[in-house]
């Protein structure tokens, strides 16, 4: 029991101390990520108090969060340079990617939403 | 390929220079390649749209089959009305008097294809009327895909094999069934949407690139639209996700392109009103949803791995956020199982797992004759010679394997299984078939040409004068290689044959047997002149000038939409199928005694019955033939009708051996109403059905609540008017 709360501590710190190594351009996406997935689990809760309908608002909102969470993450992976596979890809046209996959996501969000 | 193309130059140039205006052009070996794949991919597009267009060339451009009508119907009210109202349609001129909801109920993808392709052409000033646009749509479509199909085919392996499969999908007669000039069908644009989609998937797994995988996402959403096999691909991408997965061959470029496909594309095929919710809802969606969250899981463990560098560390975390994982999706899954709202596979999508379910349960789907399971005829008729070049082509792919290959291998033998199962799927596995088999093509040919053209260095290299041990070295490779030369001439030619029978087989099938129109027969006199059977429009265009606007005709589902579209008039079914208890009730009226029929067509408002009768012609897919099963599926909704009461041991008769039952129910008497006394063929009793071959048993028939209002010319179709109630006295 004691072994297994030190092991958690243990993992707890290693991971603390290897993430502050990471820069701080992929630590701004990686906060992006957790407020958009934060905004998702806040409607979820909220949907699971006040019932689901109706149902196509409330999908285009969790949609839209998870989408922005996973186009993020995507964006993380290819401008990260310790990625080798990414390494001829300049991080301009990544962002534009980036910035273009949102749009398209938003715009079809703003006609589902009803 | 750079050692022999010093050998190419030479030759060509000498033959263009022949050409005196072509002198001046000095192409070098790039663009001459350049040029012959271009034209090849010019012909090749040509061919694709030529060789659909046998019908067109035969009777007439008009629109085949049953559900293509429907189709054309919509595209009308589309073109004359706007989006606006056809996305809001309600039609009261079918499933009388229940109406349907069009507008939710369509894919439309197809419709609005067409009537935007009509709006261009009319920007451009060329007046075509929107039937022209429509016949034609399947073919121009056609063209389109032997397009993609090079691109894909350059994409898994080079251009050549590009090249070969473009040529193989032109003329292929698994996909000319579904898509010949006229034939106006969903499939007709679907399989390019799902090669498109396909293609764009795998590039973006190539490239990583999430302009692709957008790319992708919008082509998934364009197939979505267009057809209900869009299910095929919302299951094959995800099991090719995890099948990459567990070989270990995942990589960055896969997340990206998977998880911008199906989020996005997710959202947007849920702007479909027939698709809905049910990417979230339905079981067949939860694949990909299940896969998605898979992947978020994975790919954190694979960060959280890399970013901690101590392994004992990292199994602790693994352990704890497997069983987490775990817990939570496999609670999810049953919860939302159990309580009924992810709804299980429906019976349409079933019965590919279960090919028995739908004979038992739902007659409806089994009583669907492309539904049947495959014979191998049909395999080899659809197929030829791509049926051994794919097995050729796995080898291939298996030699030299990457993510694009893994994919089509994937496609291949999932759209095979499928195609077992269903006739109807073998459209599905025809790309497949062609992209695989015109690996093994080009592999093979590549090989051998390379083989023959290796051969032209010996002559010069033997010419020359060398040292002893040299020569003698030379000499000895020369004596194998002459036969290998020779063998490599020998399979090449017989590769050629292959190949030109491929293209005789091909043109054949498609001539004899895809390109008739189904509502227009032909067939050939005692002279050998072909000889016309237009009952089918003959009798439409009756009701259309003959009856009055508001009249409701009553007939098998089969010909519902034929009428709505052709005659003008309202029905109370039609292939649409989507209320079994009011065909069943239509199946119900068609097999009971006269007094009972005129109860239920009283009680739906019936004013005229159609019914289609092949006794005269010998046309064999007439409404006695499919008698058992409207006895059948109005027996599973109405238990008064057996089907036990209409045979014989067990045996399907009409003669004068049949059942009481059958010599009196409402179908048999509409059919052979008059017929006791018409003599169909020279030596034969009058009353002879030339389909079912027997003189039939009830000669003197009398209708007393119907009349008979219009037969045509071949007695194939046939119209009785309901009288109405008789006054109280």
């Amino acid at each position: 029991m004691a072994k297994g709360t030190n092991d958690a501590k243990l993992l707890i710190q290693s991971l603390r101390k290897a993430y502050a190594a990471t820069p701080t351009s992929l630590k701004i996406i990686d906060l992006y990520v957790v407020y958009a997935v934060a905004t998702a689990l806040i409607q979820v809760a909220y949907m699971a108090m006040v019932g689901s309908f109706p149902f196509n608002s409330f999908l285009s909102g969790v949609l839209s969060c998870v989408g922005t969470a996973v186009l993020a993450v995507c964006l993380r992976i290819q401008v990260n340079k310790d990625n080798k596979e990414f390494k001829d890809l300049p991080p301009e046209r990544a962002f534009a990617d980036f910035v273009l996959c949102n749009l398209v996501l938003h715009l079809v969000i703003m006609n589902f939403l009803g | 390929m750079g050692a022999t193309s010093n050998a190419s130059p030479a030759p060509l140039n000498s033959a263009l220079s022949s050409f005196p205006s072509l002198k001046a052009l000095k192409f070098t070996t790039k663009q001459q390649e350049l040029l012959i794949r271009v034209s090849a991919l010019a012909l090749i597009y040509v061919l694709a749209f030529v060789v659909r267009l046998f019908s067109v060339l035969r009777y007439e451009s008009m629109i085949h089959e049953f559900d293509p009508y429907f189709n054309y119907r919509t595209t009308l009210f589309l073109t004359k009305n706007g989006f606006s109202e056809f996305w809001n349609w309600f039609d009261s001129e079918s499933w009388y008097p229940l109406g349907r909801i069009i507008g939710g109920t369509l894919y439309p993808g197809l419709m609005v294809t067409a009537a935007l392709i009509h709006r261009i052409l009319h920007f451009f000033s060329f007046a075509v009327h929107i039937r022209e646009v429509c016949v034609l749509t399947a073919p121009f479509f056609a063209s389109n895909t032997t397009l993609v199909a090079y691109f894909f085919g350059k994409e898994i392996w080079d251009s050549g094999a590009g090249l070969v499969a473009a040529a193989l999908i032109a003329i292929c007669p698994g996909y000319i069934s579904r898509s010949v000039a006229g034939s106006y069908d969903n499939e007709g644009v679907a399989i390019f949407a799902l090669l498109l989609t396909f293609y764009l998937f795998v590039k973006a797994v190539n490239t990583g690139s999430l302009a692709w995988s957008l790319a992708s996402a919008f082509g998934y959403f364009y197939m979505v639209s267009a057809w209900g096999g869009y299910v095929f691909i919302i299951n094959l991408v995800p099991l090719y996700v995890l099948v990459l997965l567990v070989t270990g061959r995942y990589s960055m470029r896969l997340y990206v392109a998977y998880n911008c496909m199906y989020v996005v594309g997710m959202l947007l095929a849920m702007q479909i009103r027939f698709v809905g919710f049910q990417h979230v809802q339905s079981g067949e969606h939860m694949a990909a949803m299940g896969v998605f969250f898979l992947l978020q899981v994975f790919y954190f463990l694979d960060w959280v791995k890399y970013i901690l560098n101590d392994i004992k560390l990292f199994h602790s975390f693994l352990r704890i956020t497997l069983t987490c994982a775990i817990t939570v999706g496999v609670l999810a899954l049953s919860i939302g199982t159990a309580s009924g709202y992810i709804s299980p596979w429906t019976g349409r999508f079933y019965s590919l797992l279960d090919p028995t379910y739908a004979k038992d349960h739902i007659p409806i789907i089994a009583s669907v004759s492309e539904h049947q399971p495959t014979a191998w005829s049909s395999f080899m008729f659809d197929f030829h010679i791509l049926l051994f070049l794919f097995p050729a082509g796995l080898y291939f792919c298996f030699k030299r394997l990457s993510d694009a290959t893994i994919f089509v291998v994937m496609y291949g033998l999932t759209s095979m299984y499928f195609a077992g199962v269903m006739v109807r799927l073998i459209l599905v596995a025809a790309p497949a078939m062609c992209l695989v088999s015109s690996i093994a093509v080009s592999a093979t040919v590549k090989n051998l040409s390379s083989l023959v053209r290796a051969k032209s260095k010996s002559p010069q290299g033997s010419g020359k004068p060398l040292s002893g041990s040299k020569a003698a070295a030379k000499a000895s490779a020369d004596q194998s290689l002459p036969f290998q030369k020779n063998g490599a001439i020998a399979l090449l030619l017989g590769a050629l044959y292959l190949l030109c029978r491929y293209a005789i087989h091909c043109t054949w099938v498609t001539s004899e047997a895809y390109s008739s129109p189904s509502i227009v027969l032909a067939a050939r006199g005692h002279g050998g002149g072909r000889v016309i059977f237009d009952d089918y429009r003959e009798a439409y265009y009756w009701l259309r000038q003959n009856t009055p606007p508001d009249a409701k005709v009553m007939s098998w589902w089969d010909y519902g939409y034929q009428i709505t579209a052709m005659g003008n008039r309202t029905v109370i079914v039609d292939n649409n199928t989507w209320n079994n208890t009011h065909i069943a009730t239509v199946g119900r009226a068609m097999s009971s005694y006269e007094h009972e029929a005129y109860e239920i067509m009283l009680s739906l408002d019936v004013n005229y019955v159609l019914v289609v009768f092949g006794g005269v012609t010998g046309y064999s897919s007439d409404d006695i033939n499919k008698f058992l099963w409207m006895v059948r599926i109005g027996g599973g909704v109405f238990p008064v009708i057996k089907e036990p009461d209409y045979l014989v041991n067990g045996e399907f008769r009409v003669d004068k051996g049949a059942a009481p039952k059958m010599l009196n129910c409402l179908m048999y008497k509409l059919c052979y109403y008059r017929f006791g006394e018409m003599t169909t063929e020279y030596g034969k009793p009058p009353g002879y059905d030339r389909v079912r071959g027997v003189e039939i048993g009830n000669k003197d028939i009398k209708l007393e609540y119907l009349e008979e209002a219009f037969t045509t010319s071949n007695w194939i179709v046939r119209i009785y008017k309901v009288k109405p109630p008789k006054n109280r006295w």
